[in-house]
């Protein structure tokens, strides 16, 4: 089992971000064309609407939370006087809150794939099947806070940030062993959520490195030479 | 002042037959591809009537253009750039493929392959969307030709507001009708451009010509709904916004767009003007919108004035654009005579596809009678209906500068008519609308002659300013997209499906 989750937990992860990092970078220099975000709005408004907003807006509070609940190191937290039982509460909440917010637009953009003939006639397999991804692992987060409740000291929290932090600083031993003793349903998550970076680039996920905030800077107009 | 170039067309409407002729060579160069079925750059639509896509006019709806705000700046109709962006998960003002029309096909094999039967096989009709069997089409592209549907859907036409009541209406369509063909107006001061989040879509330096950079693009689809003319499509399968691109390997080339090249009424024109790009700012916001044709009209330059010549050369312009621009059809029309107007200047984009209004429905009034006459020439301000249309169209609704092009195109027949059927020079009607004897002359080989090398005066790009030659060696000149670096074995490794590469969706029978 340890030489798995080795694999898994301390090994696939780099593989995961090398493809990551790598294949954003060639698509963007060899293949930008096809580096988009993929709307389908023109074929169907309404559904989008109601569910675009809801997923996005979710999706990138949840983002933003693991982020930080992960990747900031304890000590900082105890330094701020939030204990580990308090953010774990603190987690579970918000997490919980934007979840449902997220779980709410990514069924009905979910049931809008399968089901509008429009959309579902010019969707690629990709399409499909990274919608599909998402929701799997939005429904294991939001069945991991179960779980979660049934233990509140923070403890289990804490060996997952020290996973996250163990891997960003290259100990990928130590950071299967953080991880080796935690619920599957945890594993499963950080599982998957490992595989979305292996397929970022290949799908239209590479619109999220996009986010187009210099639009707020420049000028209105713009000008080229041929 | 800083003098910039810009290729401009005009459209006699006058003209205009309405052949479609433009619209399906443009169509079999540019959007025959799957994706943008529905996309066309040119489309000419009959009017009164709501247009492509559904009332494209009614910016109440749509919010495309500019607005000015109560202190003098310009912003997007659409909202501000913050506003813009917390819009880009589901964009409010988006047209959906229903506003244009869902594409189709009919099944032509059918004919071939019917089984014996009692009845003879039809083609039917399927969705290029979905494949599905389409058992009516209900819209199209161009559903209100020679205003083909009931009144009461194409009275939403916007440029009849403020016109009279409604009643009126239903008698104006029987003696009112007329061609509007339309393109990308590669506006000098482009809503799309800045309504872009990526800073896909640009200005040309050189020729003025407003294009997408497809790689850029990351179909984020502000454009289509910045866009007031509604000339932005996005193509559902490349996932990116695509436009006119005013044929512009054929102008580099010096050669006349293909709508241009093959009207068959000749009634495109295609010129340069120089203009001045110091005072775009202040010309978009003019406080009242009737000012906005006059104003953009004091926008552009005398290219016979030496020092105008002198700053276009100091900006680089070459010499050949500035004799093109003193030979310029579109100058003449617009400038010198002016019986050409801009479309729907009220957007405040600055429009360079201009129109000369169309005499028609004037000439059948007077023929019936309706018309008193002040002279030779008819009273066209008893002709309210018609000039207010007219004027909604072209000037937002100042009612004078459509009179003075109608009186001057009647004036020039009068004069002609007069000079080759009586032998007479009738300078009493010159006088009238304040031409001279030349002018009218060189009206008249423009616009009734209006030979090929007239009506369009195009200089060649210089391409060796602008490109290298060296490093276009081997290069893979036009594609859809990044078509050299696809590999060959049909299967793209980023997902996709490949342009090029026409995809056939069976359809489910189900008789």
């Amino acid at each position: 089992m340890t030489y798995l989750n080795t694999l898994l937990f301390g090994i696939y992860p780099y593989i995961a971000l090398t493809i990551f990092i790598i294949g954003s970078i060639v698509r963007y220099d060899r293949e930008q064309y096809t580096w988009k975000t993929g709307s389908s709005q023109l074929l169907e408004s309404k559904q989008l609407k109601q569910g675009s907003k809801a997923f996005h807006i979710g999706v990138i509070m949840v983002l933003l939370g693991h982020f930080v609940g992960l990747l900031t190191p304890a000590e900082v937290w105890h330094v701020v006087g939030i204990e580990a039982s308090h953010k774990q509460l603190i987690a579970m909440g918000l997490g919980g809150f934007f979840g449902i917010i997220c779980f709410y637009g990514l069924t009905i953009l979910l049931k809008r794939r399968l089901f509008n003939p429009r959309i579902r006639a010019t969707s690629s397999n990709m399409d499909i099947a990274i919608l599909l991804l998402l929701y799997v692992q939005l429904i294991l987060g939001l069945a991991s806070i179960f779980v979660s409740a049934g233990h509140m000291d923070g403890a289990e929290m804490l060996k997952l940030m020290s996973w996250a932090q163990n891997m960003v600083t290259f100990n990928g031993a130590e950071a299967a062993a953080a991880i080796a003793h935690v619920h599957w349903i945890y594993k499963l998550h950080v599982f998957l959520g490992m595989t979305l970076f292996v397929v970022f680039p290949f799908s239209r996920l590479v619109h999220i490195a996009s986010v187009p905030l210099q639009y707020l800077s420049r000028n209105y107009q713009v000008v080229r030479s041929k | 002042m800083k003098v910039r170039a810009q290729i401009g067309m005009v459209l006699n409407l006058d003209k205009c037959i309405g052949c479609h002729t433009c619209s399906i060579t443009c169509k079999n160069v540019w959007t025959s591809r799957e994706g943008v079925e529905y996309a066309w750059f040119n489309n000419v639509e009959t009017k009164p009537g709501i247009g492509y896509p559904k009332e494209w006019e009614n910016q109440s709806k749509w919010n495309g253009g500019w607005q000015r705000n109560s202190n003098g700046t310009l912003e997007p109709r659409q909202g501000n750039k913050r506003r813009l962006l917390a819009n880009i998960f589901a964009n409010p003002d988006l047209p959906e493929i229903d506003d244009y029309y869902e594409p189709f096909d009919f099944d032509y094999q059918h004919l071939h392959n019917a089984p014996d039967s009692k009845h003879q096989p039809v083609a039917r009709p399927r969705s290029l969307i979905t494949g599905q069997r389409m058992e009516k089409i209900n819209w199209g592209p161009n559903w209100e030709e020679i205003l083909g549907t009931e009144f009461s859907e194409r009275k939403k036409d916007k440029n009849f507001d403020e016109v009279v009541q409604k009643d009126i209406y239903g008698q104006f369509e029987k003696t009112f009708m007329m061609y509007l063909p339309r393109l990308c107006e590669h506006c000098i001061n482009p809503a799309c451009v800045a309504s872009c989040p990526s800073g896909a879509i640009y200005k040309r330096e050189e020729d003025g010509i407003v294009l997408i950079d497809q790689d850029k693009c990351r179909g984020w689809r502000m454009c289509v709904s910045g866009c007031p003319y509604k000339k932005i499509y996005y193509n559902w399968k490349s996932g990116k916004s695509e436009k006119c691109i005013f044929c512009f390997p054929r102008i580099e080339a010096g050669q006349p767009t293909v709508c241009a090249e093959t009207c068959v009424g000749r009634i495109r024109y295609l010129g340069v003007l120089l203009y001045d790009a110091d005072k775009v700012e202040e010309v978009a916001s003019v406080p009242n919108e009737q000012d906005l044709y006059p104003a953009q009209l004091s926008m552009f330059l005398d290219p016979h004035d030496p020092e105008v010549i002198a700053a276009a050369k100091a900006e680089g312009i070459p010499d050949s654009w500035l004799e093109a621009a003193r030979q310029s059809p579109v100058y003449k029309m617009a400038m010198d005579w002016k019986v050409a107007l801009p479309l729907h200047p009220e957007y405040r984009t600055l429009p360079m596809v201009w129109y000369i209004p169309p005499l028609s429905p004037i000439q059948t009034a007077v023929q019936a009678g309706h018309v008193g006459m002040a002279g030779v020439i008819p009273d066209l301000k008893s002709l309210r209906i018609p000039l207010r249309y007219l004027a909604n169209l072209l000037t937002a609704g100042d009612e004078k500068p459509v009179v003075r092009a109608l009186e001057r195109m009647i004036a020039m027949r009068a004069f002609k008519r007069a000079q080759q059927v009586e032998g007479a020079e009738d300078l009493e009607v010159l006088n009238q609308v304040g031409l001279t004897a030349q002018q009218v002359e060189d009206m008249y080989r423009y616009m009734a002659i209006a030979n090929y090398e007239d009506r369009f005066v195009i200089p060649t790009s210089h391409k060796a300013y602008a490109e290298n030659a060296y490093d276009m060696k081997n290069g893979c000149g036009f594609s859809f997209g990044n078509g050299c670096s696809d590999g060959n074995n049909g299967v793209n490794l980023f997902g996709g499906k490949k342009q090029t590469v026409k995809q056939i969706i069976p359809v489910e029978m189900k008789e």
